[in-house]
């Protein structure tokens, strides 16, 4: 007997019984569906987490003075705009090649009814070209603005959204209120994708001296004025662990720390932050994952289970092809098609399903989900091995009957 | 007729060109139950020649059941040889017996054995399949046909009458063009008019096409139409005999009840007792002795030269 005819036999075997085999089914269908959906979800997440981090300047290095710890009374020495010059003098880190700074403080925004509470970013001229930051309306700030205070903003677009209601509302020449103090809007800073731990589209932005004077109080004595942090940009990518180095080597000495594990500041390459997140993330996806797999391999103990169950209601049936000359091989070969007939479609179904759970799920989560190929040849693999691992033990038995008591079989 | 050239009781060596289609030396099987051995075939030899139409009896439990599995090559002697066909098959493996089970052997069983759901068609194709041959579809509507349920091919077992059943697998047994056919009781199962008709196929393929043919009944009146009868008991063989006249199915009348009865009341409590009756129904064409239906054996036998 050829494969075809062993084919034909499953076929015809499977169509005698189908709410049997979609019962069967349904336990690989919901595995396979888990796995493909969850996979391509947590792609998805982990790919937008990523582009969020991306653009966000690969070249960049982050100097943040570390949190002072609740209940250590030793205050970590702030970021000062001391360091910033030293940093920029081209001598004290040789591999920097531009600097910017900025200082953060919340505030609360208010245009006439409109009330907002934001992040309001104080930066030096260079941040925004530092940050590739372009602005749809208006202009950026220039050194003198800083150096006169003066009070001039460029808004996030979702800040332009909060106060004037749409985000495509140019807001150029309005004034507003910015911790009771009056600001004129001078630029709209463009939707940024890149939105990184803190998004630049929900700040204001306003000159550095500004905030550090007027609506923070940064003033350090001997020191000049605090920062939030300092970008420092390299030329090249490959001389990023060496202005890390620099950068750490300088601020130690300047904040008298002899061991580095003791440093009250740290630097970090915002690659780096990316590459941990969506790490995190594909260790979450990989668990729930996990958790899918174990489903599917729950849905092949059914398909074993159901196969042994059809083996034995069907011993006469072996029996009689056995007596008209069936060999076990073509009982093996049967009941193997069988069950791997039945894991696969299962697991094609499985893969539509997962497919459909993936797209609705993106709409959900706002991530678009990730089909790979090689998942789906994963979750095809998958069923296969199930159908030949599950279907085995089964068609063994079948195909071991001694064909008198098969017969016999009540 | 063929089946009377049969060489009763010369040697296997002496026998023609042609190999007896059975020919079974000391064949024993012994079944280990727990400690105790339970020994049903204690040793029988049988030669059945080509084109012959036998019969087994004997009564239950005495071993016709094992001895047909193993004549089926369904099961392996526990010593003994078994010639098929001049082929020594009683030390052959599992696959080489499926491979003689398909090519050589129809077997026919008292409860059918058809597959569910499975149209008349289809159960006829199924040892065609195995056999890897090719216009199934085409034979096994000529095999239905032969046993006359050419219009009931797409039937499902469940749509048919227990003797068209039986007859289905009957078509199946035959499809491969066998060397022989062997049906254990094959109508146990069925009402007697039933019975006669599947009688009348199995007497109509041995007379037309030959067939050879051994099955096993507990009807005498059935034996009756077979040329041999082998009588089985304690797992041996106690009588094999020629039948001088046998029956034809479809010609002679079975006697009805009244008849078989006649003559064995004392007092009616009910109807009248009518001895005349059967006697005036009881006249056949080949058989001079119907009136009493026990110790058949014997009447079978009556008149053969053989043994
Ligand atoms: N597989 C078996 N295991 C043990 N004993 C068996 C087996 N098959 C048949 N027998 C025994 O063999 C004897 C003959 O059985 P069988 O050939 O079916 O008789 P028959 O067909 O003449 O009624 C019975 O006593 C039965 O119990
Ligand atoms: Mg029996």
């Amino acid at each position: 007997m050829n494969l075809w005819e062993s084919f034909r036999l499953a076929v015809g075997s499977i169509l005698l019984y189908p709410t049997r085999a979609a019962l069967t089914m349904l336990g690989i269908i919901i595995g396979v569906a888990a796995v493909i959906s969850l996979l391509a979800l947590g792609r998805g997440v982990e790919n937008s987490v990523a582009s969020q981090f991306e653009g966000l300047g690969a070249d960049i290095l982050t100097v943040r003075a570390n949190m002072p710890m609740r209940g250590f009374s030793s205050a970590s020495t702030p970021l000062t705009l001391k360091n910033l010059q030293a940093l920029a003098d081209g001598v004290t880190t040789p591999s920097v090649s531009g600097v910017a700074a900025e200082y953060q403080v919340r505030a609360t925004a208010v245009d006439g009814y409109n009330s907002t509470s934001v992040t309001v970013r104080g930066v030096t001229p260079n941040y925004f070209t530092l940050n590739e930051w372009s602005l749809t309306a208006g202009s950026a700030f220039t050194q003198s603005d800083s150096d006169s205070q003066a009070q001039i903003a460029v808004l996030g677009v979702t800040v332009v959204e909060d106060l004037y209601g749409s985000a495509d509302y140019d807001a150029v020449g309005e004034s507003l209120l910015i911790n009771d103090l009056a600001f004129t809007v001078v630029g709209i800073l463009a939707e940024q994708t890149a939105t990184g731990p803190n998004d630049p589209n929900d700040a204001i932005i306003v000159p550095l001296l500004t905030a550090q004077a007027r609506l923070g109080n940064a003033r350090v004595a001997g020191e000049g004025y605090q920062v939030s942090s300092i970008l420092a940009k390299v030329s090249d990518t490959a001389l990023l662990d060496a202005a890390q180095s620099e950068i750490e080597a300088y601020l130690l000495s300047a904040h008298g720390i002899a061991d580095p594990d003791q440093a009250d500041f740290t630097v970090t390459q915002a690659s780096a932050t990316a590459e941990t997140r969506t790490e995190v993330l594909g260790i979450v996806t990989l668990f729930l994952s996990g958790i899918a797999a174990i489903s599917l391999l729950v849905g092949g103990i059914g398909v074993m289970n159901i196969m042994l169950v059809s083996v034995s209601e069907r011993t006469r049936e072996i029996g009689l092809r056995k007596a008209v000359g069936a060999r076990a091989g073509d009982i093996l070969v049967q009941f193997m098609i069988e069950s791997l007939l039945l894991s696969m479609l299962g697991g094609a179904l499985g893969v539509a399903a997962g497919m459909a759970i993936a797209a609705i799920g993106s709409q959900l989560i706002s991530a678009t989900a990730v089909l790979s190929p090689e998942i789906i040849v994963l979750a095809v693999g998958v069923s296969l091995f199930i159908g030949v691992f599950f279907g085995v033990y089964p068609a063994n038995r079948a195909a071991r009957m001694n064909p008198i008591q098969a017969l016999r079989f009540e | 007729m063929k089946f009377l050239k049969r060489s009763n009781g010369k040697h296997p060596e002496d026998a023609a060109a042609i190999p007896p289609v059975i020919d079974i030396r000391e064949i024993t099987k012994t079944y280990q139950m727990g400690a105790e051995e339970l020994r049903v075939l204690k040793g029988i030899s049988l030669r059945i020649e080509r084109g012959e139409f036998v019969s087994i009896m004997g009564p239950s439990g005495s071993g016709k059941s094992t001895l047909m599995n193993i004549l089926g090559a369904l099961d392996q002697p526990t010593s003994g040889q078994y010639f098929l066909d001049g082929e020594d098959i009683s030390r052959l493996s599992q696959t080489a017996l499926a491979r003689i089970r398909n090519h050589k052997i129809g077997f026919v069983f008292q409860n059918f054995n058809l597959l569910k759901r499975t149209s008349a068609q289809r159960q006829v194709e199924l040892p065609l399949i195995y056999a890897g041959a090719s216009n199934r579809s085409g034979r096994a509507k000529a095999a239905l046909e032969s046993v006359g349920l050419g219009d009931r091919l797409k039937h499902l077992p469940s749509e048919l009458s227990g003797g068209q059943q039986q007859r289905v697998a009957i078509a199946r047994a035959l499809v491969t063009e066998p060397s022989i056919i062997l049906a254990d009781e094959p109508t146990g199962n069925l009402d007697s008019r039933s019975g006669a008709e599947v009688m009348q196929i199995f007497q109509r393929l041995n007379r037309e096409q030959q067939i050879t043919t051994v099955f096993v009944t507990h009807d005498p009146w059935i034996a009756r139409h077979t040329n041999r009868v082998i009588m089985i008991r304690d797992g041996m063989i106690v009588a094999d005999q020629q039948v001088a006249k046998p029956l034809v199915a479809g010609v002679d009348e079975r006697p009805s009840e009244a008849e078989e009865l006649a003559g064995i009341f004392q007092a009616a409590y009910y109807g009248e007792h009518s001895a005349e009756s059967a006697g005036a129904n009881g006249s056949h064409a080949h058989d001079d002795s119907t009136g009493g239906g026990s110790g058949i054996p014997e009447q079978i036998a009556e008149g053969s030269a053989a043994s």
